[in-house]
């Protein structure tokens, strides 16, 4: 079963490998339509949602849905493991943004789960959790985008249960900040994180890709967590654990010889 | 065609030996070992382990625990005319490495470690196992077999002609 949903700005892909039922259907639908909710309560682009209205200061938290003050606590998270690379108010605006994409997949992800589909992937505009194995006895493929070489891949992760987020300036320029300097971070062209859930990979992703080129000895400290890089010099770099899941330079793989 | 397939066994063992321990050789100058040994070829290839260009230093963990993967991807060749060969283990001074790779068609569809050292305990808490190696050619979108794409968050436009989009209208 396939769903492609355009929401939140971006689009997300379902892949569930499931034979089609009603079950699934409806557990489906649930999951788009938690999609659309989070987007309007969180959206910084609605002047009207939730979060906007928080950070205008015109509502309190306690006013906010309820999973405004989970999601900024673990915005708190992220800034606190991140030593504040990862901030929910970047620019000092309120804008939770670098958590919110990677906690609705990741609840999407459950929701499903929780139906019966033990085997999917919700891949939120690049970020990716995948559930169970595709087919029994071999793993989800996760290609990397290679952000010098559109197209093409720059890795390809492969395991059961995780998730991949890739944090990077191909697709929309320099638009994340370092929070410590207030300018775009260019230390690195694109980043990607493997985690246990998208939140964590995703707001990790973030804030990797902030840090620039010492996101790799923090990512080396980060237990559960593995991090591939792509430097603007076209070099690459990853973490020990990384191998585990992922693997490649091409330009240094020699043609197999058949 | 046996020959053959023993050498990109070894090339392929000395990749990962290559590309697996990379981030640990900074501190020394010794190459890892090319030791190979395919599992039934009368000699070992060299493993054709480059150097690599890898600069600046990894955050340490250069462990040795050896440690085999629990239940790396599937058995032998389950399509027609595939088949897997599987490299005997070969012992590094940061374990154990084996390689398995997958012809079918005379083309390697898959290689596979089988086998990686453990070096860190934190790489057993993200549940999962297999670490396949790929080669060159099977980075290509489509012969890499990929199921989704991870990449730097793209709009509702930039989907469209993506790797992304491709895939989901290829499983519809």
């Amino acid at each position: 079963m396939r769903h492609v949903e355009r929401v939140m700005g971006t689009v997300f892909s379902f892949d569930l490998r499931h034979e089609p039922s009603e079950e699934l259907h409806a557990a489906l639908r649930g999951a788009v339509a938690l999609l659309h909710q989070v987007d309007a309560v969180f959206s910084t682009y609605r002047v009207d949602s939730p979060v906007s209205r928080l950070g205008r200061g015109e509502i309190t938290l306690a006013e906010c849905p309820r999973e405004v003050a989970e999601v900024l606590a673990l915005c708190e998270e992220a800034a606190a493991v991140s030593v504040g690379y990862f901030t929910g108010a970047p620019g000092g605006r309120l804008d939770p943004s670098g958590v919110v994409k990677g906690w609705a997949v990741e609840r999407a992800s459950a929701l499903l789960r929780a139906a019966g589909a033990t085997r999917h992937c919700v891949n939120g505009g690049g970020d990716v959790r995948v559930s169970g194995e595709p087919e029994p006895g071999r793993p989800w493929r996760v290609g990397v985008a290679d952000p010098c070489r559109p197209g093409e891949l720059a890795t390809v992760v492969s395991g059961r249960d995780l998730a991949v987020a890739t944090s990077g300036t191909a697709e929309r320029g320099p638009h994340i900040l370092n929070p410590h300097t207030g300018a775009p971070a260019t230390g690195l062209v694109s980043v990607t994180v493997v985690a246990e859930t998208l939140t964590r990979a995703d707001a990790m992703a973030t804030a990797a890709f902030a840090m620039g080129a010492a996101a790799r000895d923090w990512a080396e400290r980060q237990p559960g967590l593995e991090a591939f890089a792509v430097a603007p010099s076209g070099a690459t770099w990853w973490t020990g654990g990384f191998l585990r899941y992922g693997l490649v330079e091409p330009a240094q793989v020699p043609k197999p010889m058949l | 065609m046996r020959r053959a397939t023993f050498a990109v066994l070894a090339t392929a063992a000395g990749l990962i030996l290559l590309l697996s321990f990379k981030p640990h050789d900074v501190a020394s100058a010794d190459r890892p070992p090319a030791a190979i040994a395919p599992a039934t070829a009368p000699s070992a290839q060299d493993g054709s382990v480059a150097s690599g260009s890898d600069s600046g230093s990894s955050g340490g963990d250069s462990g040795t625990r050896a440690g085999g993967s629990g239940s790396s991807s599937g058995g032998s060749g389950s399509s027609t005319g595939s088949r897997t060969v599987t490299g005997d283990a070969v012992d590094t001074r940061w374990g154990p490495v084996q390689v398995r790779i997958t012809v079918a068609g005379g083309q390697i569809t898959a290689v596979d470690a089988v086998v990686v050292p453990d070096a860190n305990p934190r790489d057993r808490e993200i549940n999962s196992v297999a670490v396949p190696i790929l080669t060159q050619e099977a980075l290509a979108a489509q012969s890499a077999r990929i199921d989704t794409v991870s990449g730097a968050t793209y709009t509702s436009e930039g989907y469209t002609g993506s790797l992304q989009s491709a895939l989901d209208k290829a499983g519809l």
